[in-house]
């Protein structure tokens, strides 16, 4: 049966991109977790929506050219604000996140060219509710970015390791971290914009964070973390766009649930467990 | 020449200066204990000294063939370090990442180089052990070898007996001397407790809100400001029973910053 799906060019689209960037999101999302950053993949994705929100306005047809931009430097001003701002990191978030969804909501409800605002608007937020709309440049433009983000993970994991774990550490010994800092927010925000395609705005944070988290419930070195949740990304984004291909359920939401049902097992399993 | 040489250095946050003039001197193996009350500066110095805040003022020469990046560095434990899952052979290696400049991975001199500092500090058959399950006295050690990967000259220690038992205290200053003795490494340690600090030792910086020490321990002990530091009210209590106290006024601290 499976093998039926795979037959059709946008069921394989829907796999590539959905592993992919559930598989980039996890990897990311350790990170994030641990340097007590999840919100800010949140905030990412709303302000990712308002960018959205102009692009459509605008009838652009490569919506990337505004939403990644807009995403990567709200990424990096969030990341400078640090502790001595007068706004507080956690009250610029909030006020960003909440701000661009508001005014991406206003302009697609006053401008909006398209006969359907609330579908656009549900189809941002949640994910498209078919994989239907992959089109092969989405899917060509998934797999690059994908790409860069893994090869840049993995050739800086070692300085990504000592920045998340002791930033104070490694810029006394001479490590540049507010580089790696802007590395890990220009990720963050490239992935947030990929997943965006597949899960919607609001649900891309759990890509990033629930594969680290219920990693973490059962293993206990970095390394060990990282490759258990990127297995976890991979098996429950698979297994999620089959499930809705079957139940022709939404995408973004089943594998979401998958997560969490991935993490209670992994609750369970780490009381029983300790490796 | 001086391994590392202070003059006049005003260290602050921001511009504003938090401590004036602080002048000081070390050579090659000796052991400067950094002591004073709370909001003398102390932290503040040694961020300077790690090169994470800048100095509003005055200088830090090194000599000797030293340089601030070759500083072993043991900050303060963090809140994220409490939770997070990592090996103790993961956190030593990542000392080494100074010497890595733009390699991508850890060479298999860097692997020997963390091995013996895991050796050093006897802590080489906990290698896999996840650090979030050690003793207090343990993730000390671990740090403290992290910090022997940066560096082999000098170590800047940021109270390294905080929140640990009497037993485990004595056994951390011990390492400290032996590497202090055997390797003839530089120990640059902020402390609160007075009495190790007098019996560990060879130098002693006293930061005073009006005035400032330093010289040799001998001198320490019969200054005026040793005496004074003493006999002041509830802190000669602090003195006399360091780590209930130090307990104390670590959790005070959290909440006033």
């Amino acid at each position: 049966m499976i093998a039926e799906y795979l037959s059709y060019p946008f069921v394989r689209y829907a796999f590539i991109a959905g592993i992919l960037t559930a598989l980039c999101s996890s990897l990311l999302g350790v990170t994030l977790v641990l340097k007590r950053y999840s919100f800010i993949g949140d905030g990412l994705s709303h302000v990712a929506f308002g960018a959205m929100a102009i692009a459509a306005v605008l009838s652009l047809k490569a919506e990337l050219v505004v939403v990644l931009p807009v995403t990567v430097v709200s990424a990096v001003l969030l990341l400078r604000t640090g502790q001595n701002t007068r706004v507080k990191g956690d009250a610029a978030l909030a006020m960003l996140s909440v701000g661009s969804m508001a005014a991406g909501y206003f302009l697609l409800n006053m401008f909006s060219a398209s006969a359907n605002v609330s579908g656009d608007v549900c189809s941002t937020l949640f994910g498209s509710t078919s994989i239907l709309t992959l089109t092969s440049t989405d899917v060509w433009i998934c797999v690059i970015m994908s790409a860069l983000v893994i090869i840049a993970y993995v050739l800086f994991y070692n300085k990504i390791f000592a920045v998340t774990f002791d930033e104070n550490f490694a810029k006394a010994t001479g490590v540049n971290t507010s580089a790696y800092n802007l590395l890990i927010a220009v990720i963050t925000a490239v992935i947030i914009v990929l997943a965006m395609n597949l899960v919607g705005a609001l649900l891309t944070s759990a890509l990033m964070i629930f594969p680290a988290l219920s990693a973490m419930r059962v293993f206990h070195t970095f390394r060990q973390v990282v490759i258990c949740s990127a297995v976890i990304a991979v098996v429950s984004s698979a297994a999620g766009v089959l499930i809705s291909i079957i139940l022709s359920s939404p995408v973004g939401a089943t594998i979401v649930i998958g997560d969490l049902i991935v993490y209670g097992g992994f609750c369970l399993a780490g009381r029983r467990v300790k490796l | 020449m001086a391994q590392i040489t202070v003059k006049n250095l005003c260290p602050g946050y921001e511009g504003i200066p938090v401590a004036k003039d602080i002048n000081f001197e070390l050579n090659r193996g000796d052991y400067l204990c950094i002591v004073g009350e709370n909001g003398s500066g102390k932290s503040t110095l040694v961020k300077t000294l790690a090169g994470l805040e800048r100095p509003v003022s005055g200088e830090i020469i090194c000599g000797d063939g030293f340089t601030l990046s070759r500083m072993g560095y043991l900050p303060q434990q963090t809140l994220v370090q409490k939770d997070f899952p990592a090996s103790v052979g993961e956190i030593v290696i990542s000392g080494c990442l100074s010497s890595s400049g733009l390699r991508p991975f850890y060479s298999s001199a860097q692997k020997k180089l963390a091995l013996s500092s895991m050796k050093k500090l006897g802590i080489e058959n906990m290698k896999s052990r996840c650090f979030r399950d050690l003793s207090g006295g343990q993730q000390q050690r671990v740090l403290l070898a992290r910090a022997l990967c940066a560096a082999d000259r000098m170590l800047l220690l940021d109270e390294p007996a905080t929140g640990l038992d009497p037993a485990a205290t004595a056994e951390m200053y011990s390492i400290i001397k032996e590497l202090n003795e055997k390797e003839k490494i530089t120990i640059i340690m902020v402390s609160h407790d007075i009495e190790a600090a007098v019996k560990y030792a060879s130098h002693i910086l006293h930061l005073g809100s009006d005035m400032q020490f330093f010289g040799t321990k001998e001198e320490y002990v019969k200054s005026p400001i040793k005496m004074s530091f003493r006999h002041q009210d509830g802190l000669a209590k602090f003195v006399d029973e360091p780590l209930c106290s130090r307990a104390a006024a670590g959790k005070n601290r959290r909440y006033l910053k």
